[in-house]
């Protein structure tokens, strides 16, 4: 059975496991570094325009926000109980998680999507159309736009990811406790899950705390 | 000689494993996977060479009678774009560092073989943005891709070639994170971490700095994506944006990037140095300290690329310190290449001819360097032919050199021939002339005030753009001449054995080409430079 896991390079599978996991830990140092290009800039831009940032905070939407950030976390808690009933050999119940764990993904893309065509229906793309006249408010908006959709695509892989998982594991559920994928896959999406909880605040909840 | 015995029937080498366009095109194995990247990398050198070509010719004369004024700037720009991205960053590590990490370490290939052909397939990708962009008519804004020119006014195609560097960054990113992963998980039992040779050390080091600093860039070239294609405020001064922003963004991956550049080359340095000199390493457990410091103190010098941007006199002050700081690391280990040689018995192949043109270019780059991070200094010679001699010395003259040295040093290994050596060192010599009478009249013009990037010039400065482009010949028949005697070598050299160097390491410790899997004896591991046995050699000073 283990046999059937170990690849190339390994002579164990206890060792491959452990460079997956180790090899995905570096990437995610990586987009965290991504990541962090733009949340430089938004920083140094707030420090220049509190007003803009603040005023431009208070127009997006904290509806659809907030019940994103729930169902984001919830997909986490999903991945991760799936992970541990791997690990126990409850196949069938780690397979369901990672279909409920997909469908939580699907649907915070698809809110995002209708989000997104609420704030295009109240012009707040930069450009002419703009409705907040405040310096900086903006720009805001360029990181809210490029944090998001970057947020998004990396949602996107992360989705195709657990595609990946439940499509190969539908047959055998065994799979999801013998290779290293499933590790790797969650760890991917608690990253994704990780990054959104530092967008919120920053896109969501600036400048409501003043009424 | 050949020191190996087989109990049967050798396995067969990885050049001969499969003799498909497909067996390549699909491979996992490290060692085709780098022969992929070597093809690939020359070729684009072979461009950027062109482009450097016109560029040189044209300024043969004060006037701007060859080409105009558009075309020049296209082509500095795709010199610069295509030799740092698709040339020079890759250049080590994707080939030499590919093929000899998991020889060196003991291991039958990187962690993750199929990642490793991914980032080949990338970086076609990004060659391939970046050959749609010289059809489209090229781009002209310098390699650095400076707001508000790249985002606002330029109509050249900065959209391809900003995708270009963008998707080859990735790959970059990929190859760091295998190369990490593999130093981690699959050295041989044995192999501790202080018995790493200084180019697995080097090659980490690397890694580290392509993690970290790649990510930057890939943001920030989306940041111009936005800007320049969906018109979002971000650098734009007229609505609020900071263009400094940007050249802050920019240098915290490009300063690093000269680290991706530079740290390979010292690795490549200090096996041959050790070799041809047939003494252990001088202060190896310094060596590999400095390594490690150049990488991590290079990510806090960006700064001393914008002296006269307009960036605070404090930080300026903060960024001239740090930047005297790498300095240190960087001498330290330029004196232990010196104690290595000290009393050793040494023999000028063309490997060690590559690494003393190393040694004396990274120092002569490296002391330039230090003029410009005095700030008075840079303030006289910024954007001038100093600093453009100055960034050649290294990135051309230090690792170039070192990429050559590389070449010729792993070439038996690699092909299983030997090259000629007289040719090999007539080409190195010739290499090492014409580098210096390319660039070493730029360090004189940039003081006396010639300024980068101008096609029309004052004629009293001809005579060193004379000499450069003299000296630019003279460097294009040096680079020319190991594609004609290396592929004779392939063909027709003589069979080299598994170790014709009497190199330690455990690359040599396997056949010439290697096997599949690497190994067909597990390696014997040593003391790493270990050239003079303690209870062999008992000599005595005279």
């Amino acid at each position: 059975m283990s046999d059937a896991f170990l690849r190339k390079p390994f002579e164990s599978l206890e060792r491959q496991h452990m460079a997956v996991s180790f090899g995905m830990w570096v990437f995610l140092v990586s987009e965290i570094l991504l990541f962090a290009g733009l949340f430089a800039g938004y920083s140094i831009y707030r420090g220049l325009y509190p007003h803009g940032f603040l005023a431009a905070g208070r127009e997006t939407d904290i509806v659809y926000g907030t019940v994103n950030t729930a169902i984001l976390m919830t997909s986490s808690l999903t991945i991760a109980v799936a992970g541990r009933a791997a690990r126990a050999d409850f196949g069938r119940m780690a397979w369901r998680l990672l279909v409920v764990t997909f469908v939580l993904g699907l649907s915070f893309l698809i809110l995002k999507g209708f989000e997104y065509r609420e704030d295009i229906g109240k012009h707040l793309l930069p450009g002419p159309d703009f409705p907040l006249a405040q310096p900086g408010a903006q720009i805001f908006f360029s990181y809210y736009w490029i944090m998001t959709g970057v947020h998004a695509v990396h949602v996107t892989c992360g989705l195709i990811a657990l595609l990946r998982l439940i499509a190969i594991s539908r047959k055998n559920f065994a799979w999801l406790s013998g290779s290293a994928s499933e590790d790797a896959t969650a760890l991917y999406w608690h990253l994704v899950d990780i990054i959104w909880i530092v967008l919120y605040p920053l896109l969501y909840l600036v400048g409501r705390s003043h009424g | 000689m050949s020191d190996i015995t087989y109990q049967s029937q050798p396995p067969l080498d990885y050049l001969h494993d499969g003799s498909t366009l497909r067996s390549w095109l699909f491979t996992t194995d490290h060692k085709r996977i780098a022969v992929l990247f070597a093809l690939s990398i020359t070729f684009f050198f072979f461009i950027g060479a062109v482009a450097i070509s016109v560029v040189r010719l044209e300024l043969l004369t004060p006037a701007g009678d060859l080409v105009s004024d558009d075309t020049y700037n296209k082509m500095f720009t795709i010199h610069g774009i295509v030799m740092v991205w698709f040339f020079l960053i890759p250049s080590i590590p994707a080939t030499f560092g590919n093929f000899l990490l998991p020889l060196m370490i003991g291991a039958k290939d990187l962690a993750f073989p199929r990642m490793n052909l991914l980032s080949w397939y990338l970086y076609i990708g990004g060659a391939a943005f970046t050959l749609l962009t010289l059809i489209l008519g090229g781009v002209d804004t310098g390699w650095t891709f400076y707001t508000p020119y790249s985002t606002m006014f330029s109509n050249t195609s900065v959209l391809t070639a900003a995708m270009g560097v963008f998707v080859v960054g990735f790959s970059s990113v990929l190859t760091g994170v295998n190369f990490i992963a593999t130093t981690h998980m699959l050295r041989a039992p044995g192999m501790t971490w202080f018995r790493l040779p200084l180019f697995v050390w080097a090659m980490y080091a690397t890694s580290m700095v392509m993690v970290l600093a790649t990510p930057v860039l890939a943001m920030t070239l989306l940041l111009i994506v936005a800007e320049r294609w969906f018109d979002l405020p971000i650098f734009d001064a007229s609505r609020g944006g900071d263009p400094l922003l940007f050249q802050h963004l920019f240098w915290f991956y490009s300063h690093p990037a000269v680290y991706i550049m530079i740290l390979p080359a010292m690795g490549v340095a200090s096996e041959i140095i050790a070799c041809f000199a047939r003494r252990r390493l001088f202060g190896y457990s310094f060596m590999v300290y400095c390594l490690v410091a150049i990488a991590v103190i290079g990510f806090f010098v960006w700064g001393h690329h914008m002296f006269v941007s307009g960036q605070s006199p404090y930080a300026n002050v903060v960024f001239s310190f740090l930047s005297f700081m790498v300095a240190v690391p960087s001498a330290i280990k330029v004196f232990n290449w010196t104690a290595t040689l000290y009393r050793g018995s040494i023999t000028f192949d063309a490997p060690m001819l590559y690494a003393f043109g190393f040694m004396g270019l990274f120092t002569i780059g490296g002391l330039t360097g230090l003029f410009l991070a005095t700030v008075p200094i840079d303030i006289h010679v910024t954007d001038t032919y100093f600093v453009v001699a100055h960034f050649h010395y290294i990135m051309v003259g230090a690792s170039v050199t070192a990429f050559f040295g590389a070449l010729h040093f792993w070439w038996p290994k690699i092909t299983g021939k030997l090259y000629p050596e007289l040719w090999a060192r007539a080409a190195a010599i010739i290499m090492f002339i014409g580098f210096n009478l390319t660039f070493f009249p730029q360090f004189v013009m940039g003081y006396l005030g010639m300024p980068r990037r101008y096609h029309i010039y004052p004629p009293e400065f001809q005579i060193y753009h004379v000499l450069s482009t003299s000296g630019a010949a003279v460097l294009g028949v040096a680079y020319f001449m190991p594609l004609f005697y290396l592929i004779w070598s392939f063909r027709h050299g003589a069979r080299a054995g598994a170790n014709p160097w009497h190199a330690k390491g455990l690359e040599w410790q396997t056949p010439s080409p290697p096997p599949h899997e690497n190994f067909i004896i597990p390696p014997v591991i040593e003391q790493p430079y270990d050239y003079h046995p303690k209870d062999i050699v008992t000599m005595k000073a005279p």
